[in-house]
């Protein structure tokens, strides 16, 4: 009866260790599966190691300069070695985590007959003027003249002209080339890329230092820009303001924007605000009997002006502000002081990234004679001059570091020159390289790091455009051609941004981990503690019956 | 050339400023206007007209040079080449049945963006040339993203703007004209103004102390000349509110600018070609000795508003001696008789719109509509957009009239669809003289996605209300207004012949509740059946792998132990 009721118990045993073994099968063949397919979050696949090898991407910014070298300007057996290229390679110093090379490939070769006839007339400016060319964006062609040609003055060594040209005085000498060859290298450096121009151009993505709040002045690189002008006039009542904007837009603006189309689109509007404010009570000043406004509390007058400059309603681009501001009859004459008490020339201020203030004050004069209000016509040279100087910094279009006795040409009718132009989409480039790649970083880090973050894939098709756009744009900078390369570094950092900013990244982000586990223990704990604790069970005492066999050996 | 500069400056201001202005006539002009009407319950409605307008074809010329126009408002126009924008804020409910038709009533929030044709500035409606009206084919409306749409508006008003779905477009209008079909409730902060003139009196503590607050920007293209050879723009931003002036004044109906608006007019304001302040002082009595305002006004000006003769005294502060004599102005309303309860002259249309049935499944819309002309029937164009949630059943729409059915002699109806476009209901019925028509149509609730409820889904849903145009006969023949002379509260609807005006009414929005869920219900759900499948999952596991064992019967039980216990004690061997 023992025996049989004994047999009968292991049976039962076997029977229900069985079962449990069936039990956490089932759970973990079908269930863990089903439980992972359904929970899982659609995540398209991305070039991560594309991504991070950007990163490590070396730069290398080729300038092709043609060295065109006229009859007399080298020794005769030197000449016999033309045509050949040399490559002027130097790496740019900057704190950054891309190398940045900047080559200069210097295709030497004989003047053509038609330059030398072009060279030879009487003044450098005529010259240039003769040159027919048609150059590529970035390239630049240097001629090389006799030492003692009349075409530059005496003192002289070189002159940079207004279009991707430039002249360098040769030498008959030994060394001819090696001495021509480096002063070369210093005038295209002017004309092209300093280490001052990548630096401002990296300003947001360097460390900072003391320099960096005069590196950050230009705009940021976007694909188009807002210009408005503002007349401000706070005081309705005493002045009847007229500014001829639409000429003067006309006259000095659209020239200089068409000469910079390249670099983006622009659109430019104007708008007269009244009743509208300073922020700050000006200082009066009894011995000039004029009121002051101090350089520190200049910051303060942006501020209430803005709200009633009103939203862009037509396009997203980043908005340039330029303000001309008709200080009230109580207020004026207004001056701006600079920090040492001085009243400053120009009566403007500029703010970095924002625009520009200048304050107009009206004719003493005119209030003498007729009666309030009195009209006032704006003198727009003048504002327009002070406006076209602020828009070219907040551009940053600055002055070059010439090479000593060098001779720069005069300013051309657009107020920009092409080299000048050249040298913006240079910087805009690596600039923009430089902010699509912390993009893509930062969103393949954040990716990486929150793993419930949905990648639809269009998302994924925008990142490999980026990826590809940033190489390709790498690869045309290394071969010297700079526009096809601005345009591929624009469509790297729209990419890029369009993938960021996609909304569907967004959607599960809010689903925190404390509400699943609100959902998945009421399921789970109940199912999975018996299954847990039954294979525990039979996994220890599976051990025990293997271990007696041995001890009975 | 520095030097010379403002000598030449010089030279031209001593040619003068008459000279200059005969030169160089300004593209663009400001008038601004203020109407105080007693309202026949006792309140006082204020309602002010500021309106810019500018010579010159936004989307034509590619202008960007803006003087006096708002910058943003007219990017907006230019860039998404809009024929019209009218865009309302509205507090509170305008009561037609008591307060008299209005000069521009608004919903609560309304944006409506049209190509209708371009209003004629002359009285007469001179039809449009062909030639005259810009090209039609390139107006990219109704837009493709229609968040577009409200993100830049709201960029620019500073207002909550959240817009469902397509635009509809009705029929009976020209093509194109698109109306924003559920914009629920919005708040509204910023307000174009200038500082002078009217706007000192805009404060905006007594604004919101009102009983009815409208805000309101109409953009609209208006003809430049007699023979609209060319088209200016108009900008009209308008305030009316209504002062519940009975409360306010202790009892009294008499009204002040200062009780009122606690501030008084001090100057005109220098841009505006024409500040002016009308105070409708008409009798409706025949003895005209009932009320007084002071200061006397200069002049008055008669004409016929809406269908009744009016009177309006006008204050102009451009005239020099008006602010002069003391320095501000505060116009001051005195009943010298209390004018008795006689009852108010009840407008000839005025519409009632109520929700009916009960239960969370089925409900009636009905709109009453009524016609208190005593002998002359006129149409009405009724237009509903409901939005696609409530699913309504056209053919449960009927239309009754003194009992008998009443048939429109015109139908247009576009079904909704779910989350993309509202229905569109257009009717243009006839409603007999001294009658009272009534429209209804049955709708059953449709259920949201738990995810497209508001917030506070139990507050309900808005419904946007019916829109009502109708000419309506007038009892005084109106003589044609001219558009640039004539006051502005009288130019907003040119006058197409002197028997009947234009009136557009809206109703009432209405409060429908949907089936709200218990939101929490999911996880409850999730809960309640974890917990059952775990009781179920687990006595089923326990079934199955615990193994039985026949235990042997234990000596004793607890009785047995108990009795042992006692007799040990009382020393008798135990059991």
């Amino acid at each position: 009866m023992a025996a049989a009721g004994a047999a009968a118990t292991h049976l039962e045993v076997a029977r229900g260790k069985r079962a449990a073994l069936f039990f956490a099968a089932v759970a973990i063949v079908l269930g863990l599966p089903l439980w992972w397919k359904t929970t899982e979050t659609y995540r398209a696949s991305l070039p991560y190691s594309q991504i991070s090898g950007l990163n490590a991407l070396q730069l290398r910014l080729m300038v092709p300069v043609t060295v065109v070298f006229t009859r007399e300007s080298v020794p005769l057996d030197d000449q016999e070695k033309l045509p050949f290229t040399v490559v002027h390679e130097r790496e740019i110093p900057l704190k950054y985590k891309m190398k940045i090379k900047c080559r200069f490939q210097k295709a030497y070769r004989r003047a053509l007959d038609h330059e030398e006839e072009a060279l030879s007339s009487g003044s450098v400016q005529e010259a240039m003027l003769d040159e027919p060319q048609e150059q590529a964006e970035g390239s630049l062609t240097v001629y090389v003249i006799s030492e003692h040609s009349s075409l530059l003055p005496q003192d002289m060594m070189s002159y940079i002209g207004p279009k991707r040209t430039a002249v360098v005085r040769g030498i008959m000498h030994r060394e001819a080339f090696n001495i021509i060859g480096r002063r070369i290298v210093q005038v295209a450096q002017a004309m092209s890329l300093t280490e001052d121009v990548l630096a401002a151009a990296l300003a947001d993505h360097l460390p900072e230092d003391k320099w960096s709040a005069e590196k950050r002045r230009p705009l940021k690189s976007s694909l188009g820009y807002e210009i408005t002008f503002s007349l401000l006039n706070p005081d309705p009542k005493s002045h009847d303001v007229y500014w001829d904007i639409e000429g003067a837009v006309r006259r000095y603006v659209q020239p200089f924007l068409n000469a910079l189309g390249a670099a983006g689109n622009f659109s430019v509007d104007s708008q007269i605000l009244y009743y509208a404010m300073l922020g700050v009570n000006p200082r009066f000043d009894s011995a000039s009997s004029s009121y002051y406004l101090d350089m520190h509390s200049l910051p303060h007058v942006i501020n209430p002006v803005e709200s009633r400059l009103g939203s862009s309603a037509a396009s997203l681009y980043p908005v340039l502000n330029f303000l001309l501001y008709v200080p009230e009859l109580a207020h004026s004459p207004l001056y701006i002081q600079d920090k040492d008490g001085a009243p400053v020339a120009t009566n403007a201020f500029h703010s970095p990234r924002w625009g520009g203030i200048m304050v107009y004050n009206v004719d003493s004069k005119t209030y003498n004679a007729s009666v309030l209000p009195v009209r006032v016509e704006v003198d727009m040279v003048r504002v327009m001059e002070v406006f076209l100087a602020q828009l070219r910094l907040l551009f940053g279009i600055a002055q070059p570091q010439l090479p000593p006795k060098c001779l720069l040409s005069g300013p051309t009718s657009e107020g920009l020159m092409t080299w000048e132009l050249d040298r913006l989409l240079w910087a805009r480039s690596v600039e923009n390289l430089a902010t699509a790649t912390t993009t893509l970083t930062s969103l393949a880090q954040l990716l990486g790091k929150i793993s419930n973050i949905v990648i639809k894939d269009d998302v994924a098709s925008e990142v490999y455009k980026a990826v590809a756009a940033v190489q390709k744009s790498a690869e045309e900078l290394a071969s010297g051609h700079l526009a096809s390369a601005f345009v591929a570094s624009q469509e790297a950092v729209t990419s890029s941004e369009l993938a960021f900013f996609d909304p569907s990244l967004l959607h599960l982000l809010y689903f925190p981990d404390d509400q699943k586990f609100a959902i998945y223990i009421p399921l789970f704990l109940p199912m999975a503690v018996p299954i847990l604790l039954s294979l525990v069970k039979i996994f220890l005492e599976t051990r025990k019956s293997w271990r007696k066999p041995e001890k009975t050996d | 050339m520095a030097a010379a500069m403002p000598l030449a400056l010089l030279v031209l201001l001593l040619l003068g400023p008459g000279g200059w202005c005969l030169a160089e006539p300004p593209r663009d002009s400001l008038r601004e206007e203020l109407v105080i009407t007693p309202l026949p319950s006792g309140d006082v409605a204020a309602t002010f007209q500021f309106r810019t307008r500018w010579d010159s074809e936004l989307q034509r010329e590619g202008v960007s040079h803006y003087r006096l126009f708002p910058k943003a408002l007219g990017q907006l126009i230019s860039k998404y080449s809009l024929r019209e924008l009218h865009l309302s804020f509205t507090q509170g409910f305008w009561r037609t049945r008591y307060w008299g038709p209005p000069f521009l009533q608004a919903p609560s929030v309304w944006i409506n963006l049209g190509r209708s044709s371009v209003m004629s500035s002359q009285g007469s409606s001179a039809p449009l040339s062909t030639s005259s009206t810009p090209p039609t084919q390139s107006l990219p409306l109704p837009p493709s993203n229609p968040w577009v749409w409200p993100m830049t508006l709201t960029t620019t008003f500073c207002a909550m703007l959240c817009c469902r779905g397509r635009w509809s477009a009705p029929k009976t209008s020209p093509p194109g004209r698109s109306s924003c079909p559920v914009v629920p409730r919005a708040s509204l902060i910023s307000f174009h103004l200038l500082q002078a003139g009217l706007s000192v009196l805009l404060k905006a503590d007594r604004l919101f102390h009102t009983s009815y607050h409208s805000q309101a920007v109409h953009i609209r293209p208006v003809c430049r000349n007699a023979r609209c050879t060319s088209i200016s723009w108009e900008l009209r931003q308008t305030l009316s509110v209504v002062f519940d002036a009975f409360i306010t004044g202790q009892g009294k109906k008499d009204w002040s600018l200062f009780r009122m608006f606690s501030r008084t007019l001090t100057e005109p304001c220098p841009l505006a070609s024409e500040s002016r302040v009308y105070v409708d002082i008409t009798t409706y009595n025949q003895d005209n000795e009932t009320l007084e305002v002071h200061p006397p006004p200069t002049t008055t000006y008669q004409d016929v508003i809406l269908g009744t003769r009016k009177t309006y005294a006008i204050y102009d502060l451009l005239d020099t001696a008006m602010i002069n004599n003391s320095r501000n102005l505060n116009i001051q309303l005195k009943w010298k008789r209390p004018p008795e309860n006689e009852a108010p002259p009840v407008p000839f249309l005025h519409a009632q719109r109520y929700v009916s049935g009960y239960g969370l499944q089925k409900g009636e819309l009905s709109t009453l509509l009524y016609n208190t002309h005593p002998y002359r029937a006129f149409p009405v164009l009724l237009l509903d957009t409901v939005p696609w949630y409530l699913r309504l059943y056209v053919h449960t729409l009927t239309i009754t009239s003194k009992g008998k059915e009443n048939k429109p002699s015109y139908i247009h109806y576009q079904p909704a669809q779910d989350r993309l476009q509202p229905h569109l209901l257009e009717m243009l019925i006839q409603l007999p003289a001294n009658s009272v028509t009534k429209v209804s149509i049955q709708f059953e609730r449709a259920l949201l996605k738990w995810t497209e409820y508001t917030p506070d889904p139990n507050h309900g849903f808005y419904v946007s209300p019916s829109v009502l145009s109708a000419l309506v006969p007038s009892m005084v023949a109106a003589k044609p207004v001219d558009w640039e002379e004539s006051p502005l509260f009288n130019s907003l609807f040119p006058v197409s012949d002197g028997s009947n005006y234009f009136v557009r009414l809206y109703t009432e929005p209405l409060l429908v509740n949907l089936p709200t869920p218990d939101f929490s219900m999911p996880y409850n759900v999730i809960c309640l059946t974890c917990t059952v499948v775990a009781v179920c999952y687990g006595s089923f596991y326990n079934l199955l792998t615990r193994t039985f064992h026949i235990e042997e019967p234990r000596t004793g039980g607890l009785a047995k132990r108990l009795a042992n216990l006692i007799r040990r004690a009382r020393g008798v061997p135990p059991l």
